[in-house]
């Protein structure tokens, strides 16, 4: 059952939008990898496949009513659950942490999935739980701990970035099904202690992180290095930018992680304000459209399925270039849609995938 | 399938939906802000950050011209050395990082300080140098340990080195550090604080062919320290090469000849002025200050009585004693208050006035004497009673003629004039007349007569060659870069004089009979091969009492009275090449002090010359 006005309904203009952030974020790359010795394939054009990928994804998710989604919500969450605690169990180690499980000859990183797993199981809860009285404390229990289980377990990896993003992304979904004062004081008065006591939990690399963050000068060439050069490379940009390709930092291999995580400090030195500002301004608007097409979703679950895709993407993009700049720790957190990596590149185009599904289906009754 | 009510017709959501995108928007412009504060007010600090974090550019320092003998050999080169130098712009807690280095290479930390200070007029993209000359071991430890040595580098520059040590240090020079007034100088424009200069002899005067010019290499770092590339974007380009007119077998000849003693030897070929040999004793080792001289091994050389940082061969004023006789004949001969065969009875001494005795050096006499014998066996009472016949102003003509009393013209070390004194000078000098007797002692090379070595060189070559007195010269030729001869030594004529043969082939022959037959007073360095002519001379440095004890034994007389030994010489007689002139400082008398370094040289020089080359001894001193 094919209906003509999914098509004059796909909002072409969003996926053009997202097309062009992906386009100039393998531009970037291009830039940012070129002092590397000739590698078997370059990384622009790998994360080109993924972009491509990406897309396909778009449309396989968009070919898929998301209504069907509220169904099958609790079995993914479940069969994800599981793939955390495989991790955790058989997981392959990489760099000190255990994140990845081979499953039929692929490598999955379950925490990636359970990003999107989570939206959608919390939407498919708040979506029949939500009244505009407001979550009260013992109501939250439930989402808590859909919410809290796999973030701990995630923690556990250890990967605390993710395990924040999804706090923070079930978090707002939460906010925004309603939560009662008294609870949101509560429970900001027990963030606070969890965090206080959180500490002797963290693991030493993650407390220096934290440290490092607060004065990176403590650590010029360690901990805060990644921090210093990111923000020379960032500063030394000025408003036009030392021009494409001319960016000394990451050309010079100052800037670690720069086809990756810092990505953005390598286009920041070359394109300067005004090219980040544009990119911001893309950010921005892809946020924000996202947020009205939940608005005119024709459907709770819609609504808090757009939502969530919202807040992952807002999360994902404040936590990086917070991080970029300077104003938040280092968390090994992926700007969606301009880090290279296939496996964020995947988590984003099925949300992209998922709101344009809700916005191309709000007329479909 | 659930249906709900649109979240558009609910208000509260909608409300929600405002303030989340008001939210939204406004952490996006915290962002913006935090950029604008990064990028727009940041920018200079930034990109000051960003350029020390990539490139540095440090300088090449070009290798010194290379210095040859006349054949050749290489005398001057460079070697390269470790210096371990600090970036002071890199540097940021300087007692941390002096405290680490100190305790990895196991030395001071005040050495660092004080070297630190001394750069502070350095500009801070300079690297200033620490540690000069290090080890290899030391460059390890530095270049594993640069995580915690933030600022310091290890340069690779290059040192002059010196393959036969300390010899003809004199000639070279040495090198330092160019001085802030220095580069004042239109000479120094171009130079930059650190260079290291010619300070004195060869290294100054041809500062200009041998310094070369810098090279620049741009190193790109990160901010560990670690270089990823270096790219040179100006090659240093060495100096030019200065071939020398010394012949090292000689040279090292005369030096282990004088040894121990205090000294100079001159030796010049006859027919050009060139300086075959040049040595002055004690001397200094020019690589102490290729390193950088320590201010306690500065002032050991300075306060030794010996005077090792004068080239005594220029700077030496002595009074030439007998070896001044020649002169006296010659000027006797011209002015003919006496000839060839003029004999003067020799009792031991020549009364003057009733007060006034002079003594010969032998108290019985020489009995009859002409001039044969005058020079041969160097009887004094012939020189008082010709030379006061001749009297001082027809001496001196003579005695400037043959290159005494005006300096030389070489070309650096600030020579000195020596005197011949005349009427006129004592006239201006001391505004008194001449009185006879300082004629008469003044006919044996005493009294106001100074020379140095290398015009008594200069004398013996005028002797040799029949009167012209050439230039000394030293440096033979300059190759530039190309390979092209840049100069070359043409020889030069300082004055010209006709002896005529029979003045002075009485005067050579005598001097032949003073080294070749019995009686002579050299005839115990006497050489087999080759018959070579000469004239001891001793001269006194303080006037002895006439009633002091005769026999006193040289040994017993303090080092700085004792005599002074002197020998002038070339070889071989029937076609003269060479001339040498030897001072031994207090070394006693001419004839046993002398005259042997003379014929150590002889045989050295003539022995190559014969075919049979002595290799082993161009072979550089090992240590």
């Amino acid at each position: 059952m094919f209906d003509r006005r999914l098509i004059t309904h796909f909002n072409w203009a969003y996926l053009l939008l997202v097309l062009l952030i992906s386009l100039i974020g393998i531009a970037n790359m291009y830039s940012a990898t070129s002092s590397w010795t000739a590698a078997v394939q370059p990384v622009y054009l790998k994360q080109s496949y993924w972009v491509g990928i990406g897309l396909a994804i778009v449309a396989i998710v968009c070919l898929l009513d998301y209504r069907h989604l509220e169904y099958l919500s609790f079995p993914f969450y479940g069969v994800n659950l599981l793939l955390l605690t495989m991790v955790l169990v058989f997981g392959r180690t990489s760099m000190g942490a255990t994140r990845w499980i081979g499953l039929a000859g692929i490598n999955v990183q379950p925490s990636e999935i359970m990003k999107i797993v989570i939206i959608i199981a919390l939407a498919r809860y708040f979506s029949e739980k939500a009244h505009l009285r407001g979550f009260s404390l013992r109501e939250l229990v439930i989402p808590g701990l859909i919410l809290g289980v796999p973030a701990l377990l995630i923690m556990k990896q250890p990967d605390l970035g993710t395990a924040l993003l999804i706090l923070c992304i079930g978090g707002t979904m939460a906010l925004f099904a309603g939560v009662r004062r008294s609870a949101i004081i509560f429970l900001g008065m027990s963030a606070v202690a969890a965090a206080c006591g959180g500490w002797f939990l963290l693991h030493d690399y993650q407390k220096q992180r934290i440290l490092t963050f607060l004065n990176p000068e403590r650590d010029p060439l360690g901990a805060g290095y990644h921090i210093i050069q990111s923000k020379i490379a960032v500063g030394s940009g000025g408003f036009n930018g030392l021009g494409f390709m001319k960016g000394t930092q990451s050309q010079l291999s100052f800037l670690p992680e720069r086809h990756t995580d810092f990505a953005f400090s390598v286009f920041a030195e070359e394109w300067g304000l005004t090219g980040c500002l544009l990119l911001l301004a893309c950010y921005c608007l892809i946020v924000i459209w996202g947020l009205h097409i939940a608005l005119r979703s024709n459907d709770r679950f819609g609504m808090f399925l757009a939502i969530g895709v919202c807040a992952m993407l807002f999360w994902h993009i404040v936590v990086n270039l917070g991080m970029v700049i300077g104003l938040l720790p280092v968390v090994g957190v992926p700007l969606p849609l301009f880090s290279y990596g296939g496996t964020s590149m995947v988590t984003t185009m099925t949300g992209v995938g998922l709101l344009l599904n809700v916005g191309m289906r709000r007329f479909m009754f | 399938m659930r249906i709900n009510p649109s979240p558009e017709e609910t208000p509260g959501l909608r409300r929600r939906f405002i303030i989340s995108s008001v939210i939204v928007a406004g952490v996006f412009c915290v962002l913006a802000l935090r950029l604008w504060f990064l990028q727009i007010l940041g920018t200079d600090h930034y990109r000051d950050l960003s350029e020390r974090n990539r490139i540095r550019y440090v300088a090449i320092q070009a290798p010194r011209g290379a210095v040859f003998d006349r054949h050749g050999t290489l005398l001057v080169d460079n070697r390269p050395a470790f210096t371990v130098s600090a970036l002071r712009q890199e540097v940021d807690d300087r007692r941390q990082l002096f405290f680490n280095l100190a305790k990895l290479l196991d030395i001071e930390e005040a050495q660092l300080e004080e070297r630190w200070q001394r750069g502070q007029g350095l500009p801070r993209y300079r690297p200033l140098p620490l540690l000069e000359d290090v080890g290899r071991q030391a460059v390890e430890m530095v270049q594993e340990n640069s995580i915690d040595l933030p600022g310091i580098l290890v340069e690779v520059k290059p040192f002059r080195s010196y393959p036969f040590g300390d010899m003809a240090a004199h000639l070279f020079g040495y090198l330092g550090e160019v001085t802030e007034d220095d580069l004042k100088q239109p000479e120094f424009s171009d130079y930059r604080s650190g260079t290291m200069v010619g300070k004195t002899a060869l290294e100054r005067v041809y500062e200009n062919r041998l310094q070369g010019a810098a090279g620049q290499k741009r190193i790109e770092v990160n901010v560990r320290g670690r270089e990823l590339r270096q790219v040179t974007t100006r090659d240093p380009l060495p100096g030019h090469q200065i071939y020398l007119t010394i012949d090292t077998v000689l040279q090292k000849a005369a030096e282990e000849a004088l040894a121990d003693g205090a000294g100079s030897v001159v030796a010049l070929d006859v027919n050009s002025g060139e300086v075959l040999a040049l040595v002055s004793r004690p001397t200094f080792d020019p690589a102490w200050f290729a390193r950088g001289i320590t201010s306690e091994e500065w002032r050991a050389l300075t306060d030794n009585p010996q005077h090792p940082m004068t080239n005594k061969a220029l700077r030496g004023q002595y009074p030439p004693g007998s070896t001044f006789k020649m002169a006296v004949a010659l000027a006797a001969l011209e002015a003919g208050t006496a000839t060839p065969s003029t004999k003067v009875q020799c009792t031991g001494s020549i009364k003057l006035s009733r007060s006034y005795e002079f003594r010969c050096w032998k108290k019985e006499g020489h009995g009859s004497v002409d001039l044969h014998k005058a020079i041969k066996e160097s009887c004094d009472v012939w020189f008082y009673k010709v030379g006061l016949d001749t009297g001082i102003d027809s001496i001196a003509s003579a005695a400037k003629r043959l290159g005494l009393g005006e300096q030389t013209g070489f070309p650096f070390g600030s020579e000195r004039a020596g005197l011949i004194p005349t009427r006129a000078w004592k006239k201006s000098r001391f505004g008194t007349s001449w009185y006879d007797g300082e004629t008469v002692i003044s006919a044996i090379g005493q009294g106001f007569v100074l020379t140095t070595p290398i015009q008594l060189a200069t004398m013996a070559a005028a002797l040799a060659n029949g009167g012209t007195v050439w230039k000394p010269q030293v440096v033979q030729k300059i190759i530039d870069l190309e390979g092209k001869t840049e100069w070359v030594l043409k020889p030069e004529k300082l004055s010209e004089t006709i002896w005529p043969a029979k003045h002075l082939t009485p005067v050579r022959k005598a001097m032949e009979s003073v080294v070749n037959d019995v009686g002579g007073t050299a005839w115990r360095s006497r050489l087999d091969k080759v018959r070579f002519a000469g004239k001891t001379g001793t001269s006194q440095v303080i006037r002895r009492k006439a009633d002091d004890e005769e026999e006193v034994e040289e040994d017993e007389v303090p080092y700085q009275y004792r005599d002074h030994a002197l020998f002038v010489s070339f070889a071989p007689v029937e076609n003269p090449q060479i001339a040498v002139a030897v001072v031994v400082e207090h070394g006693g008398h001419g004839s046993s002090a002398a005259a042997p370094i003379a014929k150590a040289m002889y045989a050295a020089y003539f022995a190559d010359k014969t075919g049979q080359k002595e290799v082993a001894r161009l072979v550089p001193d090992k240590d």
